[in-house]
């Protein structure tokens, strides 16, 4: 499939967005931050930079961005739909969550509901994204178990890494910080594989035999193309550069979203904060990169099944 | 709404369609000539054609023909296969739409883009297994084939004209259109006699459009035609002398023990 930048960006910058909203959220209510209001500001406010950024981008890529609200309607069927749905209602919390926390100084009582909705809201905007994709019964390797949770968990990861790097510049950081971004580590770095190994395991839904029903005859192959340049399909579902360098972008995405945060998460754990502050902030900088590079991989990576009728063998 | 239509409760639901005839089908491409010709024209107006006289053409085309080898060795079989939207009673293009601009017509099945609702998110494109929708870049929307609907029930055209261009034209007569959902229709009975076959049924898409596969060949030599009567095909030696003086028969039966 085709990356579009635009794409790309949006998933991963308000995927972190509504991470780091969602745990910055749910930190506030359980105690686990105390109630800044600047750390509220900025924490609740770089969030939604980043949701409203990547979701203005994604329209970028629209022929019509300026009837984008017609979006909102077809909730009923499609996952595209119900994201716009949620990922405009959760503004709504997120607004009165702002005001209790900044304004009010407080999350409980009825600005907790506020602040669990904004939380849950976030989740659930994420989960509707992976779901367009997972739901592509054409693409295999989107049409995968681990999709949904490999959207949520990295969306998670990132809004907690930058959340470690905030509460080390206003001096918040607490054990059970670090301990929570290592295990959101973890849970990545085994959900990614899982992905991979699924998708390197797993046959396509079709084959050029059942694609062009002249299996009975024998083994199928294309001749000829319809045209001798690329029509729009080959262009958007024929996207072939990155998968011979699959293998190299992979580990390059896991050292960058994996292996130095780690390394950077315990080696900042104990330490001053002139050292952890630049740290935790790479780290979490480290990790985006590494979201970006996964992403562009989702994307080219993933064999769309109309290929089979361009010469591809499998799909 | 791009929600599929209701399922009909007396089961009688109209389906038009095509059924394509892989055993005639030459590959002139002369149905994807015809069908940009009156579709530039027509409900989706215009297709674009980028860089038409550069080095990289492209353009919208709603119908593409590929051509596959079927089999190995003197087996295989060359196949030309005209590829364009298959009206699927499952059609994904539909529910992924978060607009509503895509949709499927409850009284004949038709898959049809409205173009004033459609955002050009490209996501249908992504959602149909057959390849069949293509961009307008100039336009900023989704285009598809409409089963010519300003064709078929187009009542200024005589009526052996309201079908689809692609079938109008086509020189092998390989082009059927039909209501695939009426069994005693000439379509539907095409497919049964024929075997006629989705495209990709595993992935249950359930494609109106059906394919008629390429007869079984002739496999000896002289099977049919002249040569079938030849005499070295035949075995009928008698035939070789026929004519000959009563000596060369001779000769032909002394040589030939």
């Amino acid at each position: 499939m085709h990356p579009a930048y635009s794409v790309i960006f949006f998933t991963t910058a308000s995927g972190a967005g509504y991470g780091l909203i969602a745990v910055l959220t749910l930190f506030g209510v359980l105690g686990g931050v105390p109630l800044d209001p600047w750390l509220g500001a900025v924490g609740l406010g770089l969030g939604a930079l980043l949701v409203t950024g990547g979701l203005l981008s994604s329209t970028a890529h629209l022929g019509h961005p300026e009837r984008a609200w017609r979006a909102y309607s077809q909730w009923k069927s499609s996952w595209l739909s119900r994201e716009g749905v949620l990922a405009t209602a959760t503004y709504v919390p997120l607004v009165l969550t702002a005001w209790g926390w900044i304004v009010e100084g407080s999350l409980s009582g009825t600005w907790c509901m506020f602040a669990v909705a904004l939380a849950l809201l976030c989740l659930l905007t994420v989960y509707a994204t992976g779901m367009i994709y997972a739901t592509l019964r054409t693409i295999s390797a989107w049409h995968n178990k681990r999709t949904v949770p490999v959207y949520l968990a990295f969306a998670l990861l990132t809004g907690a890494m930058w959340l470690h790097a905030l509460t080390h510049m206003f001096g918040y950081q607490t054990p059970m910080q670090g301990a929570i971004v290592a295990v959101g580590l973890l849970l990545v770095l085994f959900l990614k594989r899982s992905y991979w190994r699924i998708i390197d395991n797993t046959p396509g839904p079709a084959t050029p035999e059942s694609a062009t029903g002249l299996g009975d005859i024998g083994k199928v192959r294309l001749l000829d193309n319809p045209t001798i340049t690329k029509t729009f399909v080959q262009r958007e579902m024929g996207y072939a550069i990155a998968r011979k360098h699959a293998q190299k972008l992979r580990r390059l995405a896991f050292l960058t979203y994996c292996v130095i945060p780690f390394a950077l998460t315990i080696l900042t754990s104990d330490a001053e904060q002139w050292i952890a502050i630049p740290g935790t902030l790479i780290a979490a900088i480290s990790v985006s990169v590494g979201a970006v590079v996964e992403r562009w991989l989702f994307f080219a990576e993933a064999k769309h099944v109309s290929m089979l009728y361009y010469g591809a063998e499998s799909a | 709404m791009t929600l599929l239509p209701p399922r009909k409760e007396d089961g009688h639901e109209v389906k038009l369609g095509l059924v394509i005839d892989l055993d005639t089908c030459v590959g002139c491409h002369a149905c994807a000539v015809n069908c940009k010709e009156w579709n530039t024209g027509g409900h989706s107006a215009p297709l674009p054609d980028n860089d038409p006289y550069g080095s990289d053409p492209n353009g919208v085309w709603f119908n593409r023909i590929h051509t596959f080898e079927a089999g190995l060795g003197s087996d295989s079989r060359t196949v030309h296969f005209p590829r364009s939207c298959l009206h699927c009673e499952e059609a994904a293009c539909v529910t992924v739409c978060p607009t509503g601009a895509s949709f499927k017509r409850e009284e004949d099945g038709i898959v049809l883009v409205n173009e004033d609702a459609c955002i050009g998110c490209k996501l249908c494109s992504w959602a149909c297994p057959y390849g069949a929708r293509e961009y307008d870049e100039d336009a900023g929307v989704m285009k598809k084939c409409t089963l010519c609907i300003d064709r078929i029930y187009n009542d200024n055209l005589p009526e052996d004209d309201r079908v689809p261009a692609c079938v109008s034209t086509c020189p092998a007569s390989a082009r059927h259109f039909g209501d695939l959902g009426d069994p005693n229709s000439d379509v539907s009975r095409l497919v049964a006699e024929r075997g006629g076959n989705e495209l990709m049924p595993e992935m249950g898409y359930k494609p109106v459009n059906h394919y008629l596969p390429p007869r079984a060949p002739k496999k000896a030599q002289g099977d049919h035609g002249v040569g079938a009567s030849l005499p070295w095909v035949t075995g009928d030696t008698a035939a070789d002398t026929a004519g000959s003086g009563k000596f060369l028969r001779w000769v032909d039966r002394v040589l030939s023990r």
